[in-house]
């Protein structure tokens, strides 16, 4: 029933593929050019904008949501959705801000001052356990990823509210005394003039780029978040990768967390309020496709610097923050279309890098899955 | 649509005709060329095995899909037909094989689905049920209008789905394997309403695997082969000798049973192995089944659809849960393992639906090769990017996929590579057993000869191989031991020099006299 050559002929680039290249390249590092749209146009319309001064301060902006964006990518590859990370975040801050101001054994009638590395520890362990119980939820129990961590996003929130009264903790100094301090380092100190933030922020991308490209685990993720099924019978642990990536998501929310507590010197209940957004559109700016499967660190620290890098700059031209937030939404529906686009002509030019099954199949087989893009890896 | 009066070509008595139909999907011609003519007021059937592309051609003349190219021929007209409601307006509607029902709706809404009854003022649901209730009533099941489909059998629901195609008061009537799932009695009911409808100027197609159920019922035969048509002739002229000859055609040679090798110890043992149907209703799909595999052995299951086939192979592999029974290799019971522990053991499967459970679309042809044996490439942590290209450069040599490379996406193959992709990267973990759901399934006759040298090789060298299948022509190749399985059960056992008319009785297919 095949006609082999027919097959053949589709596969081949036909002849509007050439004329095409630049728009090709374009479209294929739309996050990038952007990014360079961005940073010229904000550099012509403010004199303060093209500094390595503004430009360091705009990068710990984006590390808050880069280090949440790196964590949502891994569980959008796996074909799900983490709403609970802007809470965890916010969770993860105040947990800091309580353990930093000492934690008082009243049986014991000592007050224990854990050293700050600690407190770290403890804040991303509480991250991962929020994630296990995003995990164990959607693996386990089969609730809609979407749902369970709309649940967690609103249980962690209360608790954040609950632990403060809806106060914030503003002393994370520490005292040189009790041994407690350097909180602040997080969100202060330079490494080669670069903030710690962004030192993080790289650091958690590379690990996550070897992990995603050199590690079994990474094509684990790569192989059930693009077929489940197939993945599963191919010997993948599919339950295993679940969880682990809401595991990994939520460790990033948590260190995110204390970054963003340690920049602000405080620690509220209500920080991190909708940035699990941000992150699912720096992820989708990105070039992942939220069907799973599509997608790279590379595409979504750009959609990351997209995103704080606008934004920023709209506040230095002093544009009002209600157009900044349309702004946002454009450029996010924008990647979005773009991504469409891109889905539409890889299907169609099948030579390309990457390529949706073509139409041979469709006669046997479901309607092929209608993922709406990728990025090539 | 075309001026009628001056291409109308002469079509006799067919109501409605099909000329010149192709139908391509990508690089698979479904279709290559076919006529076809539904008599006025009476019963054609359409014979065909899996695959041969009658679904399709009943799709194109009920509006579902558009054909590549070709003519449809409406009383003598050229019509094109923009939907299936459009070919419901001219009076031709379709019972699908598969049932297209709205489980959460009842059986009134399902019957009335897309074409609702109006009042002024909303939908005339007292009509809607009075209707509804008519057509169970000629129909002769006493299903109340109200019941929610998914609280019907499945014999139920396709008696909700004939219903639905005869409140249309159609001129023309497509049935796709309407009796599959029903029992005889629903049958009788049936082939009197067909009866009664032919009486009444309505003209039927009819497509079923049960063939002598088929010949009772029709007035002309039309057999379809690998998408063009082989035969046509009057029922009364024809028997069931004719109809499996045409059907199955020429042996194409899919090659012998290897020799030249003894057979090893039992390799794979099936022990009164029970698998409770995935839908709830209780019903053993596979029913205390016993096989033994011994190495360097390749057994065919053969079986119509619903036989049990996929279940039971699932079951083994650890896709299904058992209801009773277990399964050793070598001798060591793997019933409570993972899927990828009876992998890591050398129990593996090549699923039915390639797309659906076979392929990665968003990777490439090398790392879907190398997705079951990642293992084989890691160093410690990491994976060692020039081990994996050697194995997937060894895999594509091995299973001789045509493709650009390993980094060729996997969408971008034939089906009978991509299938050999999938085989490919079950074979590249070393296995024991190879458990294979109709591996023919979709593929050209070609590709098919290659899978199945490339099946007897390995076995040669002592794999055991089970393939099941719907075609006896893949039967008759390479396997060493024949198992008709029916509804849940072996039915017969036969060695390779088994009669295609003794597989297709024993599958209950036709009983050859």
């Amino acid at each position: 029933m095949t006609d082999v050559s027919q097959a053949r002929k589709q596969s081949s680039p036909s002849a509007r593929g050439e004329g095409f290249d630049l728009a090709k390249l374009l479209l294929e590092g739309r996050a990038f050019f952007a990014l360079i749209v961005i940073i010229v146009v904000f550099s012509i319309l403010s004199p303060y904008y093209l500094s390595v001064a503004n430009f360091l301060t705009m990068a710990s902006h984006v590390a808050i949501f880069g280090i949440l964006a790196v964590g949502m990518l891994l569980v959008i590859l796996n074909g799900g959705i983490d709403l609970s990370v802007g809470s965890t975040l916010g969770l993860a801050g105040v947990v800091a801000g309580f353990l930093m101001q000492g934690v008082t054994l009243t049986w014991l009638g000592v007050v224990l001052y854990p050293p700050v590395w600690v407190v770290a520890v403890i804040a991303c362990m509480l991250g991962a356990g929020v994630g296990l119980i995003n995990g164990v939820l959607i693996a386990r129990f089969k609730v809609p990823a979407f749902v369970a961590t709309l649940g967690v996003m609103y249980m962690a929130r209360g608790l954040a509210l609950l632990m403060t009264s809806g106060l914030t903790y503003n002393n994370l100094g520490g005292k040189p005394e009790l041994g407690n301090t350097g909180f602040d380092a997080l969100g202060f100190n330079r490494l080669f003039g670069v903030p710690t933030g962004v030192v993080v922020l790289a650091v958690i991308a590379l690990i996550g780029s070897i992990v995603l490209n050199r590690t079994a685990f990474g094509r684990w993720l790569y192989a059930s978040g693009g077929n489940e099924r197939a993945a599963e019978l191919s010997g993948v642990p599919v339950k295993t990768v679940q969880v682990s990536v809401y595991v990994l998501s939520g460790i990033c929310a948590a260190i995110a967390g204390l970054i963003l507590s340690s920049q602000l010197t405080s620690a509220g209940p209500t920080a991190g309020t909708t940035y699990e957004l941000t992150a699912i559109a720096a992820v989708v700016i990105g070039g992942a496709a939220l069907t799973g499967g599509r997608g790279n660190i590379r595409g979504t620290l750009l959609g990351a610097f997209v995103i704080g890098f606008l934004s920023d700059g709209l506040v230095i031209i002093g544009i009002s923050s209600y157009w900044q937030t349309v702004f946002t939404g454009a450029v996010i529906v924008l990647a979005v279309l773009l991504n469409a686009v891109q889905y539409r002509r890889r299907s169609k030019l099948p030579s390309s890098t990457g390529g949706q099954p073509t139409s041979q199949q469709r006669g046997k087989a479901e309607p092929a899955n209608p993922a709406q893009g990728k990025t090539a890896r | 649509m075309k001026p009628a009066a001056e291409t109308a070509p002469a079509t006799g008595d067919a109501v409605l005709s099909a000329r010149n139909i192709v139908m391509s999907y990508g690089g698979v011609h479904a279709l290559k060329g076919v006529n076809f003519d539904i008599h006025r007021g009476k019963v054609t059937t359409l014979f065909g095995e899996n695959g041969a592309g009658k679904s399709t051609l009943m799709k194109i003349l009920s509006g579902v899909v558009t054909p590549t190219s070709g003519d449809i021929v409406l009383d003598g007209n050229f019509v094109s037909f923009s939907s299936s409601s459009d070919a419901r307006d001219r009076g031709i509607s379709i019972i699908h094989q598969e049932l297209s029902l709205a489980p959460n709706l009842s059986v009134r809404d399902n019957i009335f689905m897309g074409r609702e009854l109006r009042t002024r003022t909303g939908l005339d649901f007292a009509e809607e049920s009075r209707q509804a209730r008519a057509l169970m009533a000629d129909l002769e099941e006493d299903i109340d209008p109200m019941t929610l489909v998914e609280d019907l059998r499945l014999g139920q629901q396709q008696i909700v789905e004939i219903a639905r195609a005869l409140s249309v008061d159609s001129r023309i009537l497509i049935m796709d394997e309407p009796t599959s799932a029903l029992s005889a009695t629903e049958v009788e009911v049936l082939f009197k309403v067909i009866r009664d409808l032919t009486s009444r100027g309505v003209s039927i197609v009819y497509i079923s695997h049960h063939l002598e159920e088929a010949l009772q019922i029709t007035d002309y035969a039309v057999v379809l082969r690998d998408g063009a048509i082989t035969a046509t002739a009057e029922a009364r002229d024809i028997d069931l000798e004719w109809i499996v000859r045409n059907m199955v055609g020429e042996n194409f040679d899919l090659g012998s049973p290897p020799t030249g090798h003894e057979f090893g110890e039992v390799a794979l043992s099936i022990e009164d192995v029970s698998v409770i149907d995935a839908s709830g209703s209780g019903y053993s799909v596979v029913d205390h089944l016993s096989l033994d595999v011994r190495a360097g052995e390749i057994v065919c299951i053969y079986g119509l659809m619903g036989a049990g086939r996929t279940e039971l192979l699932e079951a083994v592999a650890g896709r299904m849960p058992m209801a009773g029974g277990r399964a050793l290799l070598e001798g060591e019971d793997v019933s409570r393992l993972s899927i990828a522990q009876r992998i890591a053991k050398g129990l593996v499967l090549v699923p039915e639906d390639r797309q659906r459970d076979g392929l990665v679309q968003t990777m490439t042809v090398g790392r879907n090769l190398s997705l079951a044996s990642i293992e084989a490439f890691a160093k410690g942590l990491f994976l060692s990017r020039s081990r994996e290209r050697e194995l997937v450069e060894d895999s594509i040599r091995k299973v001789t996929v045509k493709t650009a490379g390993g980094n060729a996406m996997i969408g971008s193959l034939s089906g009978g590579n991509q299938q050999k992709v999938v085989i490919g990267k079950m074979l590249t973990t070393n296995p024991k057993v190879i458990l294979l759901d109709e591996p023919s399934r979709g593929i050209d006759v070609g590709a098919k000869a290659e899978v199945f040298r490339l099946l007897s090789e390995r076995a040669a060298q002592g794999l055991a191989v089970v393939f099941s299948t719907s075609e006896v022509n893949e039967c008759l190749s390479i396997a060493h031991r024949i198992v008709v399985m029916r509804r849940g059960r072996i039915s017969a056992e036969f060695g390779a020099s088994a009669t295609k008319e003794q597989i297709m009785a024993a599958s209950g297919e036709a009983v050859v006299a």
